[in-house]
């Protein structure tokens, strides 16, 4: 194409056009997938509930009512309305923990992909950008860490810094960093080589200039599918912590908790130990067909013709 | 293919270096004085902590620490548990066979299951019947097991009472343990029902475990049968004449094998992390129930050493995969 010289600001529109139209494709793609737009619409449900919590929860998610003990939920003869799913052994309104551990959970998915995605990108950038020995220390030091299984390293973790949600989460952190790292470095070495990085690198672009303005935008895309999938994974870590008492500990309504003080109740109050499992499945289902969703909108090589 | 061997194992030497490293640096990082720390709450005469500090060495330089604790591992010594006075190196391998009898089960439910599902819904790619098994296979891979595990006891054992919810046989059985597997064990100690009582102890744990990896392999061989069956050979293969199940079998499905198998060898991590809620819900007494255990009870050195053991057999596992693919597709042993 030929287009005549423009000056930078005649430029802007043109940019932020083009912009809208990746934005209309890659939802064009996205919403093909019909499961994908289920799941982002559970997602956000679940998000809204998350927030208003204190406006929707019918209760205090950790106060007790005495006289309701291992109530079943609204629909059983023995229920009654005021607790709609019913109570836990010490007499907690089920419904108002779930809603208060929405909160939890998605906070938990949302703290670990954060720091996971801000400290394995950037890992990952100097590894592929400078190469060398940078590159192999931090590749050997990931080497090291995703030869433990995810859990056991997380477990061994949180028995260092001591039980508990913040701790619980660093260590799912630290255990799902590895793998921007490992895919950021391989798009950066990707990129590295192309024609636009060169050219930015002749007109004068500092290596920082280079590695966030120029590089970082191009390998977005998996990082972006990535994170997805460890949203998810951050959650069902999260939880498998807290049923094994070493995540959020015994009265926050998490959901992995609220299963392990459920454990002794399973044969005789079904709804204790169903209902919490079941957000999580729920939760999680819902985060992994928006990433199936994402995958196919932002995956090039599966993108149909 | 020796000599792609030798490579291959020369690259996991300074990962295994870093792996002893962290399990080494384990203890040291753990707040307090570990030796005090390993007392637990009874507390120490100043002669006993004194004999223990020799003892364990924490008095020396900390390269002079680790270069005795690499000695000593070389010689098998990883040092004895706090609680049952035992070395950490023979009560792995007395627990081990329980987790790899779980865990072999385990992967053969998701292969026998996982490939074919996987294959009908790539040859029948848009249907009903590939929606209904993707979608099953997206819930397996959210499941969280551990709550998939008390669901499957409240149905089976609680309502209709057909599994028994905990250990490994019922314990009207009692024979020698000659190889460790409960179900070969069973079988020769020739007594009745008792093989019988050993399989109903392993259905439910092996369902749970299996979820999972028979997800990742359900869908990996689907997505992989479908990039093959694109290929121009494959519509050769139909054009001259032969059946759709001869091209899936004979010509597709041995190339779409190659990213199965590397699942397949990376669900071992799966399997061990999994293996530690399976066996906790389950009282299944195999080394996920040993390190959970150990961890609550504050038994360093079996943490240590389960830790540093399982990350060697997951790195040993992931060799004998990259190995596998040597085989298959000899291209990869010259890259």
């Amino acid at each position: 194409m030929l287009t005549p010289i423009q000056n930078h600001t005649e430029i802007q529109p043109e940019s932020q056009n083009v912009r809208m139209q990746l934005l209309r494709e890659f939802w064009f793609y996205f919403s093909e997938n019909r499961g994908a737009v289920i799941g982002l619409w559970v997602f956000l449900f679940l998000v809204i509930v998350a927030i208003a919590a204190p406006l929707v929860a019918p209760h205090s998610p950790v106060e007790q009512y005495r006289d309701a003990f291992l109530k079943p939920p609204a629909w059983d003869a023995e229920g009654s309305w005021q607790f709609l799913l019913g109570t836990d052994a010490v007499g907690r309104d089920i419904l108002s923990r779930l809603i208060y551990g929405a909160r939890f959970s998605l906070f938990i998915g949302f703290f670990v992909v954060t720091m996971a995605v801000i400290s394995g990108v950037t890992l990952g950038l100097i590894a592929g950008f400078f190469r060398g020995a940078v590159d192999v220390v931090i590749m050997r030091i990931m080497d090291v860490v995703l030869a433990f299984p995810s859990l056991l390293l997380a477990l061994v973790m949180v028995a260092i810094l001591g039980p508990g949600l913040l701790n619980a989460m660093i260590a799912i952190a630290i255990v799902l960093q590895p793998h921007f790292v490992r895919l950021t470095r391989a798009s950066v070495m990707n990129e590295a080589s192309r024609d636009y990085v060169t050219s930015a690198r002749v007109a004068g672009a500092s290596p920082f200039y280079l590695m966030r303005h120029t590089i970082l935008p191009n390998c977005l895309g998996p990082v972006i599918v990535q994170g997805t999938l460890s949203f998810s994974s951050a959650i069902l870590d999260a939880a498998a912590l807290g049923f094994l008492g070493l995540g959020a500990q015994a009265p926050t309504p998490e959901w992995g908790t609220m299963l392990a003080e459920a454990r002794e109740f399973i044969l005789r109050a079904w709804w204790v130990v169903t209902l919490p499992g079941l957000m999580i499945l729920i939760t999680v289902l819902a985060i992994n067909l928006m990433g199936d969703g994402l995958r196919d909108a932002l995956d090039p090589k599966l993108k149909r013709s | 293919m020796f000599g792609y061997f030798i490579r291959r194992v020369s690259l996991l030497i300074p990962t295994f270096l870093g792996i002893t490293i962290v399990a080494f640096g384990f203890v040291r990082i753990l707040p307090g004085d570990p030796v005090l720390l390993m007392a637990g709450e009874r507390g120490l005469t100043p002669e006993r902590y004194e004999k223990l500090l020799n003892e364990f060495g924490y008095n020396r330089p900390i390269w002079e620490q680790y270069f005795d604790y690499l000695w000593k591992l070389l010689h098998g010594d990883m040092g004895y548990s706090l609680v049952t006075k035992q070395p950490v190196f023979s009560e792995f391998f007395t627990l081990f066979p329980a987790t790899v009898e779980l865990a072999i089960c385990a992967i053969l439910l998701a292969i026998l299951l996982g490939l074919p599902a996987g294959i009908i819904s790539a040859s029948k790619r848009g249907s009903f019947s590939d929606q209904a098994i993707m979608g099953t296979a997206l819930v397996g891979y959210s499941m969280p097991i551990f709550w998939w595990g008390l669901l499957l006891i409240i149905v089976f054992s609680g309502w209709l009472g057909w599994t028994p919810v905990s250990g490994r046989i019922s314990l009207m059985y009692y024979f020698e343990q000659n190889t460790g597997f409960m179900l070969i064990d069973s079988l020769i100690s020739n007594q009745q029902g008792a093989f019988g009582s050993a399989v109903k102890h392993l259905i439910l744990p092996t369902v749970v475990l299996a979820t999972i990896p028979l997800a990742v392999i359900a869908r990996q061989t689907r997505s992989a049968m479908l990039e093959i069956l694109g290929e121009d050979y494959v519509r050769t293969a139909r054009a001259k004449g032969l059946s759709v199940w001869r091209v899936i079998y004979i010509h597709a499905l041995r190339n779409a094998m190659i990213p199965v198998v590397t699942v397949i060898g990376l669900s071992v991590g799966t399997l061990l992390a999994g293996a530690i809620l399976t066996e906790t819900i389950f009282s299944w007494p195999g080394i996920g129930k040993w390190m959970v255990d150990s961890i609550s009870r504050r038994d360093y050195p079996v943490v240590q050493g389960g830790l540093l053991l399982i990350a060697a057999i997951v790195m040993v596992v992931n060799l004998l995969v990259d190995m596998t693919y040597g085989i298959i597709n000899p291209r990869i042993r010259y890259e």
